[in-house]
């Protein structure tokens, strides 16, 4: 199943500001629901998203219960270098997702 | 308050074409950036597992969606702007996700999805990506002019408790406010979207469903031919209007 949809320019030039998009399919259940029987719906989030750039990290961010299903998150990294971005979403239930796209610098 | 309101404007009737607007155009600018953008857009996330699931071989038959309709931008271009459109063996007009399912049972021998399901919203949600820019035009003849007729019947027909038709929000008072939301026109043009709401993509059939429990009428099941007649006199009514499925609403 496609689950992730990234947005990175394919080229920029060196030293330009790129916006990078990563949009992920998961339910984000709070894990504070109930059914309509009463019975907890157990928690099952994205707990962290990392991005890493030719093996460096340049963005993390801690997910918790209150975002919304579906994460989309946008930031913004200085384009240095040819090479790889690799995307990590990780959570609850042993949930891991990895993705990755390359970019042209010049 | 309220009934004085609605009685005073009760007989707006149809919504002339110049004045006919998309659920779009009444949104935020965030809304309208976030279904703009095929990558900030969460629907496209149900387009692209529709597009897997067209390429996949299932059911007894072994044949995928592709062998026999080969290049869905191609072959499926305008067919979600066509639905509801008549079935001559059903001997009635039938919706996008009815016809996936007759595809699925008498071509490729496999169960029908399940009206919600992930694999159906997926399935129809790639198709009507295909319709995207294209104008609404479902064929309106002597074969399926009783079912736009029961259909604008029940567009028109006061139900539930709270003794409300369709018509006397979308027709009018559209562009009014319903407590925070503004009250559109109905016009079924980007579904399946999604909904921020539902956190998911979500048929025109769900939403009508929202709607008549809205109304606290008791809703009509899925698939039934209330919500499908219902399906075609909104679609008739937004007629040549641009489909823009999947959509984003609030």
């Amino acid at each position: 199943m496609a689950s992730a949809l990234i947005n990175v320019p394919a080229r920029a030039k060196r030293g330009e500001i790129i916006e990078i998009k990563a949009l992920i399919s998961h339910p984000m259940e709070t894990g504070y629901r109930r059914t309509q029987l009463g019975a907890l719906v157990p928690r099952d989030i994205i707990r962290l998203f990392v991005c890493t750039y030719n093996g460096t990290e340049i963005f993390r961010a801690e997910l918790h219960p209150a975002i919304a299903a579906n994460p989309f998150i946008v930031f913004s990294t200085v384009a240095t270098e040819s090479g790889t971005l690799a995307f990590h979403w990780t959570g609850d239930r042993g949930f891991s997702e990895t993705e990755s796209v390359a970019i042209t610098v010049d | 308050m309220c009934v004085v309101v609605l009685a005073a404007s009760a007989s707006a009737g149809e919504i002339p074409r110049a004045e006919r607007r998309s659920g779009y155009d009444f949104m935020s600018r965030e809304t309208r950036a976030m279904q703009d953008d095929d990558t900030a857009n969460p629907g496209m996330l149900w387009v692209l597992e529709g597009e897997s699931l067209w390429n996949k071989k299932t059911g007894d038959a072994g044949r995928a969606c592709a062998e026999c309709h080969a290049d869905a931008r191609v072959s499926m271009k305008g067919v979600a702007a066509r639905h509801p459109s008549f079935d001559a063996a059903r001997g009635r007009p039938i919706t996008l996700e009815q016809r996936v399912n007759v595809c699925r049972v008498d071509r490729q021998k496999a169960p029908p999805l399940a009206y919600e399901s992930r694999e159906l919203l997926a399935l129809t949600a790639y198709l009507a990506r295909q319709s995207r820019g294209v104008p609404i035009d479902v064929a309106i003849d002597e074969r399926t002019q009783p079912f736009l007729d029961a259909g604008r019947a029940t567009f028109y027909r006061r139900q539930g408790q709270l003794n409300l038709a369709c018509s006397q929000c979308h027709d009018d008072n559209w562009g009014r406010r319903l407590a925070g939301n503004v009250v559109p026109q109905g016009h079924p043009t980007g579904y399946p979207l999604y909904r921020l709401e539902w956190q998911s993509l979500g048929s025109l059939q769900r939403r009508l469903r929202n709607c008549l429990i809205g109304i606290r009428a008791e809703p009509y099941e899925y698939g039934s031919a209330e919500l499908g007649d219902l399906e075609l006199f909104l679609m008739w009514r937004a007629r040549r209007m641009t489909f823009e499925a999947p959509a984003v609403r609030p």
